[in-house]
């Protein structure tokens, strides 16, 4: 197998055998599989193979709703992780994102065509921020950035619910009033198309975010330092590359991807700022799929997809009886085949090797 | 044979009441129908509706959300699937109920602890407040009968509707005496025992013989507290809520329990799924669960409370249903 190839089959093989384990387990619980992937077709498509019913278009739009913002955090997370970092910081990156989308959405007042650009750009100028006081510290004192990035999560989201509850919080306190409509990235139109989901515009930056992450990595000098510096830190530095200002960049840019969902979810799934009891999971899923996505860009794309679809599929299972558990151990058990893969691409090797050996034995 | 069999299939059929098609559905928080609080709460009232009106069990269906996101498209699920009623708990669903409702005219949806002004949307909130009062009452009746002075409160996350609880309580405890003392905390958390089992210590360190709490699950470290320390000779006491916790404070032969501030979000549950079985559901109206109809209270057996002190909470009970005695919803300054 081509290096190429491998790259593309030996995720495709772990999502099957992800896919196989969920089906057993739903079969072991004396569920039918069928009824299993009948809701993940409809959850992204809205196609019910089972009733003859209409496309129910609704649900495209939630799937996509699903898969935006960890596409994001994964293209956070696999950007640090170009540069050798491991950060956990896309949850926390996320909150203070939506917090200043929140406070940039209720404080300004300007047009649609200022206001929402502002709202989003702030999102992602906080990210940043946030993700630059990890990689300052990993830079200058050598602090490792797991353990400053999973901290500053908490802080985040104690932060965010201060912010929340003492200054912007409306009637309940725990939401803040709802945003003008200059701030949101909402669309009737796209909502009519889709039988009223909550589809908006914020593909728009997902696809940005993308395109930037593809071209950053793959077509720029600084790409190439970055990764020089992820392979090798002290070949890179002895070729001259600033490798503690590569650091700090990578974080930021990262936290700007993770920023950016924050806005995303706040000014596109819902319209108002929010306190959170805990931590939604968005950065971790973000993991996942940078992991599952091989830290490339379009499969991070396919990984946010193939989640989203297992999150969006989660009430169509629930109602079918099967518990929404099983989405999870999906997705779970397809990150540890990922994380197998030497050990799949062995016995692949191994199966071929057999294959061609006995070919030879019959030629004989 | 074969034209006795279809006769008896078509009796089947006329005699299948209407009400087994019934569907009703319940839409959970991030908690679950396990939860111990409200969500549990309202699912037992589902549970009870469908025993007694015999529905099959693929009439009545929980989705448990993961996220505030999967509000609307766990509500548009059910609304997709025709359910006749669409039952979600909890003030967070405000404004996702809202938006289904006008998606869904042709659904029927009921909301508890929240209002939502829809045609088609049943909201049903508690009169926390009374409950609380008369739960003040029980508390300060029990401390002046053992000498002591101080209460607490320990409340979920500060807003609005937590601080009705607090209200209540304080003020029935004036009631009673206005030289009693109430320590207030608030854990700014609903699911963590750890934060209520400090809070406890620290009221129950500052003299507080009896606390009350409004926080879920941050409670149950309340009440482990008090039982810990009742337990080792040292009595104090904890009041329950939303359901009559006396067995989550069992010790031995005895309970830390005094008595429980039941909300009966059950009852909520199982009445508009009556009401809309019926045909007389009740869509845009706003019902209100209090002492009146004994949509909150105290439990019909309190094996801690002294036959004293249940009659004297009974009296002002009786006060309150009547008009004669108020309560406030806000908290004093």
């Amino acid at each position: 197998m081509t290096k190429r190839r491998e790259k593309v089959v030996l995720p495709l093989v772990a999502v099957f055998l992800g896919f196989l384990l969920g089906s057993i387990i739903v079969l072991a619980t004396g569920r039918s599989p069928l009824a299993m992937f009948a809701a993940m077709i409809k959850g992204f498509s809205g196609i019910d193979i089972i009733n003859d019913v209409p496309i129910n278009t609704r649900h495209i739009g939630e799937f996509i709703i699903q898969a935006m913002p960890i596409i994001l955090t994964g293209l956070a997370f696999a950007f640090a992780s170009r540069t050798g970092l491991f950060s956990i910081g896309a949850e926390g990156q996320l909150m203070v994102g939506a917090l200043a989308a929140t406070t940039v959405a209720l404080l300004v007042q300007a047009p649609k065509a200022i206001h929402l650009p502002l709202v989003i750009l702030s999102s992602a100028a906080a990210g940043a921020l946030w993700g630059a006081i990890p990689g300052f510290l990993k830079a200058r004192f050598n602090v490792h950035e797991v353990t400053v990035s999973i901290m500053m999560n908490y802080i985040a989201l104690h932060l965010n619910n201060f912010v929340i509850l003492n200054i912007f919080g409306s009637v309940d306190r725990v939401k803040t009033a709802f945003f003008p409509e200059s701030a949101l990235l909402k669309s009737p139109f796209l909502q009519s198309l889709t039988r009223g989901s909550r589809l908006n515009w914020g593909f728009i930056p997902v696809v940005v975010a993308l395109v930037i992450f593809s071209f950053v990595i793959n077509k720029t000098t600084f790409g190439y330092s970055l990764r020089a510096v992820g392979y090798n830190k002290e070949a890179a530095r002895y070729a001259g590359m600033k490798v503690n200002r590569n650091i700090v960049l990578s974080m930021m840019i990262a936290g700007a991807f993770a920023g950016l969902a924050g806005s995303v979810i706040t000014v596109g799934t819902f319209n108002f700022g929010r306190a959170l009891p805990s931590a939604e999971g968005y950065g971790f899923d973000g993991i996942a799929v940078a992991l599952v996505g091989g830290n490339q860009a379009s499969g991070i794309l396919f990984a946010g997809m193939l989640f989203g679809m297992l999150k969006a599929a989660q009430p169509l299972m629930q109602s079918q009886g099967i518990p929404r558990e099983i989405a999870g151990i999906i997705q779970a058990s397809i990150v540890l085949f990922v994380a197998m893969q030497y050990g799949i691409k062995l016995l692949l090797e191994k199966f071929k090797k057999k294959e061609s050996v006995s070919a030879e034995v019959d030629r004989v | 044979m074969k034209k006795a069999l279809f006769a008896l299939l078509i009796v089947a059929l006329v005699a299948v009441p209407a009400f087994a098609q019934f569907k009703v559905g319940l839409v959970t928080d991030v908690g679950g129908i396990d939860d111990r609080s409200f969500n549990q709460g309202t699912w037992e009232g589902i549970l009870r509706f469908a025993q007694e009106n015999k529905l099959p069990k693929a009439n009545y269906k929980y989705l448990q959300s993961s996220a505030e996101a999967d509000y609307v498209p766990n509500l548009s699920t059910f609304a997709d699937e025709a359910l006749n009623l669409i039952i979600a708990p909890g003030f967070l669903f405000e404004k996702a109920m809202g938006d289904v409702a006008v998606n869904y005219p042709t659904r029927k949806f009921l909301i508890i602890d929240a209002v939502v002004s829809k045609p088609n949307v049943v909201s049903a909130v508690f009169a926390e407040h009374e409950g609380s009062f008369l739960v003040g009452v029980a508390a300060a009746l029990k401390a002046k009968a053992d000498g002591k002075n101080v209460l607490g409160f320990i409340g979920g996350m500060k807003f609005p509707l937590i601080e009705k609880f607090q209200a209540g309580f304080e003020q029935g405890v004036k009631a009673v005496d206005g030289s009693l003392r109430v320590l207030v905390d608030y854990a700014g958390d609903f699911a963590a025992p750890d934060k209520g089992q400090a809070l406890a210590q620290k009221q129950f360190n500052a003299g507080a013989y009896i606390i009350f709490h409004a926080a879920g699950g941050t409670g149950n470290g309340m009440i482990k507290e008090a039982k810990e320390r009742s337990q080792k000779g040292d009595v104090r006491w904890a009041i329950g809520v939303d359901k009559d916790q006396y067995a989550d404070g069992v010790y031995g032969t005895k309970s830390a329990v005094l008595t429980s501030m039941m909300k009966r979000v059950d009852v909520a549950a199982y009445e508009v799924s009556k009401m809309t079985l019926q045909g007389k559901f009740p869509g845009g109206q706003v019902m209100v669960f209090s002492l009146a109809n004994d949509g909150v209270g105290i439990p019909a057996t309190n094996p801690n409370l002294s036959a004293d002190i249940v009659a004297k909470v009974k009296e002002f009970a009786t006060r309150i249903k009547s008009g004669a005695l108020k309560v406030s919803e806000v908290p004093a300054k």
